[in-house]
């Protein structure tokens, strides 16, 4: 095994998720099937802009939101 | 737009209509967009919650965001910081500067919560938000949430998804004589005769949500609310007849035919 090849540990929404070590938050965002739509990311309660997602490298244990919008009054 | 009326402007934004709905509990994306289409708004609410991984469709798409601005809320906030960090993360996914401002006390009463919304208010003025804020039909708040920098001030008309209509019209009319910004009678709607009356005092919009969405046609409902604040408005600007105690005929009193 490549001494660089792991695992992080993450949490998303809420939820533990495994990501491979070098996971973008692109990366991320793609593999849960978000594409280009209207979201927004937060790791560790800072917004990480658009404009960063494809260079911006996960860690292990940093807590990410993504939200979007929902119906509402 | 009615004939003779201004755009509705708040901030950089500028509205035909001064109809402003919300999408929330609707039975489908599809009756949302056509209680949506028949009410001819040109803005609407939006909440941010996190993305449902499992969910398929997104709300955003059912849309016409070419004529429609959307206007996030901060529903569920109960701080201040709460609320303008939901409101930071709707204008990164948005590129969009508009939020309504929304921090209630409690799930109980779901009233709003002064001191913590005019905290909120001056936070996201000063990093660049059009604030449009939601507070209770007093008077005197209302001026401080303009002193505040917000765009437009939306008071109550009665508590969020009651249907009680416009509980205190006097207060209601005393809001708008004092305020330089917009106001936005927002809450409390329950039939299109309630969106004339708040018209009527004299108010620049009406933002409503339940009063659509929770009639048994949606729809058709969406479309009398259309009627009723363009009624409403065409009512105000025209200037209406002073009550009076007494009946006066409306027809001539002369010239009647001989009575038998």
């Amino acid at each position: 095994m490549h001494p660089d090849a792991g695992e992080l540990q993450i949490t998303v929404n809420g939820e533990s998720r495994r990501v491979p070590a070098g996971t973008t938050v692109a990366g991320l965002v793609s593999t849960l099937g978000l594409g280009a739509g209207r979201f927004a990311v937060e790791i560790d309660a800072r917004i990480v802009p658009r404009s960063q997602h494809a260079e911006r490298h996960l860690a292990d244990g940093e807590v990410l939101e993504i939200v979007t919008f929902v119906g509402g009054g | 737009m009615i004939p003779g009326d201004q755009q509705l402007v708040i901030g950089r934004y500028r509205f035909d209509s001064r109809l402003f709905v919300g999408t929330g509990k609707y039975a489908s994306f599809e009756q949302m967009r056509s209680a949506v289409d028949a009410s001819g708004t040109e803005c609407v609410t939006v909440a941010v919650r996190r993305v449902d991984l499992g969910q398929a469709g997104n709300l955003l798409d059912h849309l016409d965001l070419e004529r429609i601005t959307l206007l996030p809320n901060t529903a569920g906030c109960y701080t201040a910081g709460d609320a303008v960090r939901t409101c930071r993360l709707a204008r990164e996914a948005l590129d969009c500067e508009l939020v309504k401002l929304e921090v209630l006390a409690d799930e109980k009463t779901l009233l709003p919560e002064p001191l913590e919304t005019l905290a909120a208010c001056k936070e996201l003025v000063a990093d660049g938000f059009v604030v449009a804020a939601y507070t209770s039909d007093d008077p005197v708040m209302a001026l401080r949430l303009e002193e505040a920098g917000a765009a437009a001030v939306m008071p109550l008309g009665a508590p969020i998804g009651s249907g009680l209509g416009i509980l205190n019209p006097r207060a209601i009319r005393r809001i708008k004589a004092r305020a330089s910004v917009p106001i936005i009678v927002d809450a409390g709607v329950g039939t299109a005769s309630d969106v004339s009356v708040a018209f009527e005092l004299g108010v620049d919009g009406v933002l409503l949500n339940t009063g659509i969405a929770a009639a048994d046609d949606p729809v058709l409902m969406a479309s009398a609310m259309q009627y009723a604040w363009k009624a409403g408005r065409a009512a105000f600007l025209a200037g209406r007849m002073a009550p009076r105690d007494e009946a006066s005929p409306s027809s001539p009193t002369q010239g009647l035919v001989a009575r038998s």
